[in-house]
């Protein structure tokens, strides 16, 4: 390997791309020619240095300096600074705002970084780099000191589960595939990512995807399989090329193709990807997308390690759970049973989105309580609001209550408080924020990705959203509530798969810990957290109202009368809730009743 | 249309599928990819297409037409020349979601789904991009664009007029 004393990052994800991140790499590399430093200087392409909201972005090594803002003007500058005169430029250096969106920033104090640890480190473009943190040495363990058997047997020692969201345990999906007749068997990583909001399998694709493809050359060997597919959605581009990439490196390395590391174990890798259907998520679909098929849910049994892929025994992992195969291999199994509870071992990836102070990815260790990510790691709720819900689990999962801060978060305590761990997406929510509104949003999703292929949640998520949509715009009846309950329950017990059978939990969930906020839009028509447009009223109080007439002015529909200097009035029968008046209101006259 | 601007359109849809059979090979665990591949080239899958793959995958039409109108991603109805995506999921709807909707919708004169009938623009939404911490997100044809406000819409678009 090439000594340089200094790398530069430029990161290449489609935000900074957008604002010209390639001109700046050029420009860069042009630089260093010209002033003699291109033999000291190595130019790398690399994901999420920072937030990418003030790109193109650029990381200097060692140093470590972070600079943002660039055009392409500046960087005869900057490179003459920098790396001539060994000047960091204050004025593109990038500052800490005090609340940073920043997917990178140095793990809170409650944070682990085992599947994350490399992301934004190392060039993910070069394996070389994942070699230099360790990378593949678990690999070349298992396949010169290991039999299959160990490494199934480490594995099952680690405790280490799905991390796709159903938590069953990896050693022994792995077991159970090496052990079931036919041949030849297959790998499959599900990197088919749907939750909305979750984008921690991207992150590591997109950062250390040999992470991904050293696990499941891993799982291969263990399970006796030749021929592995990664099945990434199409929505996710960047990660695509990104594993392309790695795995021709691999392949030019040794790493994959035949004989691997000069023994006589062979297997290949092949990216496929998906053409936009959430349900592909669910592992009979993606095994149908694979062949070329509607991606549609068959039933189970039986299970994909008896017959997946073509008929044949087949070993579904996901993203996380291959990234976490080589540290296990690699520190032991004690090392990763010593994080987690009893039975969740390890850590966990999270989205943190919504209400929150600090929004972004992070890694935990499984046990830590709700309170402590959304108050420690999330720094808590944004503008000083209140907490009110915390939905976990995507939109299959549950939205729990402040009562159940405290809970630790593994597979079976968040099941049992009636949510779900899921792939990990966490949305926090305020007070400002109706529960019936929010079931309704998560049930228009289910119900527009439902495949259709079975009636329970085909029609029942149909059923369910006419009836919230119906409660949400003030029209709800006396037993709507227990038709819902109904409903849920049915759709739970008889869905096909995975999907139809988690559809009902946002309903569900709120139901049974915001049940009063039901009640409220039912039976009294009020929306307590003024969110429904048809069960609120906007009033102008007297005794602030100035009669400026601002409001009256900006009525889209003449809603307002009032003279000059005299207490404004809106008409409730015109008004259409737009908004517009509070907005513009100088004296917050107006309020939401 | 006339003969010789039909003959054109034929070649152009046979020369778009024999460049994905080429591509990816004439198997029917290919049909995705293959579609996938049609689509970008032609900017939807015409019925034509769809024939010409039935028949060389030695595949029964109603199975090339069951792939192709399950996926979001494949289209079998026609597509303007920039295809406008919006991401209607949760974390870019907290954001303000909502009126960079709006503001699309009022800008191109399109509902969802629609294609604007020059042929310039086709306006659909989409579903997570990953992309939730530079939210609300659009994509026009292939390029991203982050942290897009209502009043960012107009100068957007009009980069691709």
């Amino acid at each position: 390997m090439k000594y340089y004393r200094s790398h530069v990052l430029v990161c290449v994800d489609p935000d900074c791309l957008s604002r010209g991140a390639h001109d700046i790499e050029d420009a860069l590399q042009d630089e260093l020619v010209a002033q003699g430093l291109i033999d000291e200087v190595q130019v790398l392409e690399t994901s999420r240095i920072g937030a990418c909201s003030d790109g193109p972005e650029l990381m200097v090594y060692p140093e470590g300096v972070h600079y943002v803002g660039l055009s392409v003007d500046d960087i005869p500058y900057l490179v003459e600074e920098h790396f001539l005169k060994g000047r960091v430029v204050q004025k593109f250096l990038y500052t800490k705002p005090k609340f940073v969106d920043e997917e990178l920033s140095a793990p809170t104090p409650k944070e682990v970084r085992v599947v994350l640890r490399n992301c934004g480190k190392i060039d993910p473009q070069n394996i070389e780099d994942y070699i230099a943190e360790d990378g593949y040495q678990a690999l070349a363990k298992v396949l010169t000191e290991m039999t299959p058997e160990q490494v199934i047997e480490e594995i099952k020692r680690s405790g280490l589960r799905g991390r796709g969201g159903a938590g069953f345990p990896t050693g022994r999906k792995w077991e159970l595939t090496r052990a079931a007749k036919g041949e030849p068997k297959y790998i499959i990583c599900n990197a088919d990512e749907g939750d909305p909001g979750a984008f921690m399998n991207r992150r590591v694709l997109e950062g250390d995807p040999h992470s991904v493809i050293e696990g499941m050359i891993i799982a291969a060997y263990a399970i006796g399989a030749s021929q592995g597919y990664i099945y990434c959605r199409a929505e996710y581009p960047l990660a695509v090329s990104t594993l392309n990439i790695a795995i021709q490196q691999a392949r030019n390395f040794g790493l994959l193709g035949k004989n691997i590391l000069g023994t006589d174990f062979s297997f290949d890798l092949e990216v496929r990807q998906g053409a936009g259907a959430f349900v592909c998520g669910e592992e009979t679909a993606l095994i149908a997308s694979i062949e070329g098929r509607r991606g549609e849910p068959r039933p189970r049994p039986p299970f994909p390690a008896q017959s997946g892929l073509w008929g044949k025994p087949t070993n579904i992992n996901n993203v996380e759970t291959y990234a976490n195969v080589p540290q296990i291999i690699l520190k032991g199994a004690d090392w990763f049973a010593s994080m987690g509870t009893e039975k969740s071992k390890g850590t966990k990836t999270f989205a943190l989105a919504g209400d929150l102070n600090h929004t972004g990815l992070i890694e935990v260790p499984f046990g830590i309580t709700l309170r402590e990510i959304v108050y420690d790691v999330g720094g808590g709720i944004r503008d000083g609001k209140a907490f009110k819900a915390i939905q976990t689990g995507g939109p299959m999962g549950g939205c729990l209550p402040a009562s159940y801060l405290d809970l630790p978060v593994d597979y079976e305590s968040l099941t049992a408080a009636g949510s779900i761990m899921g792939s990990g997406g966490m949305i926090v929510m305020d007070e400002d924020t109706c529960m019936v509104d929010i079931a309704r949003f998560f049930m228009e999703f289910t119900q527009d990705e439902s495949c259709g292929k079975c009636t329970p949640c085909r029609i029942g998520t149909r059923r369910i959203l006419e009836i919230l949509t119906r409660i949400c715009e003030g029209k709800g009846q006396d037993g709507d509530i227990e038709t819902l309950e109904y409903l849920c329950e049915q759709i739970r017990t008889n869905s096909l798969c995975g999907l139809g059978q988690g559809a009902p939990n946002p309903v569900a969930s709120t139901l049974k810990h915001f049940r009063e906020e039901y009640e409220a839009h039912i039976y009294e028509k009020r929306c307590p957290a003024k969110v429904c447009r048809a069960l609120i009223r906007y009033e102008i109080l007297p005794e602030a109202c100035t009669g400026c007439t601002v409001c009256a002015r900006n009525c889209p529909v003449g809603a307002i009368s009032g003279e000059r200097r005299q207490t404004h009035v809106i008409d409730p029968d015109i008004c259409i809730r737009c908004g517009i008046c509070m907005q513009v209101c100088n004296f917050n006259a107006v309020v939401i009743q | 249309m006339s003969p010789e601007n039909n003959n054109h359109k034929q070649e152009k849809i046979l020369a778009a599928v024999e460049a994905a059979l080429e591509r990816y090979g004439a198997r029917r665990e290919e049909l995705i990819p293959i579609l996938s591949d049609i689509n970008r080239t032609l900017g939807y899958l015409p019925p034509e297409a769809l024939n010409e793959v039935s028949k060389r995958l030695k595949e029964p039409h109603s199975q090339v037409m069951s792939v192709a109108s399950f996926y979001q991603m494949l289209s079998t109805k026609p597509r303007g020349k920039h295809v406008v995506q919006f991401c209607e999921s949760a974390p870019c709807h907290v954001v303000g979601g909502r009126e960079v909707w709006e503001a699309l919708q009022e800008h191109l004169h399109l509902e969802a789904g629609e294609t604007s009938p020059d042929g310039q623009w086709t306006l659909v939404t989409v579903s997570c991009l990953g992309l939730c911490s530079v939210g609300p997100v659009i994509v026009v044809d292939e390029d991203v664009y982050g942290n897009v406000t209502p009043e960012r819409v107009p100068e957007i678009l009009a980069r691709y007029r």
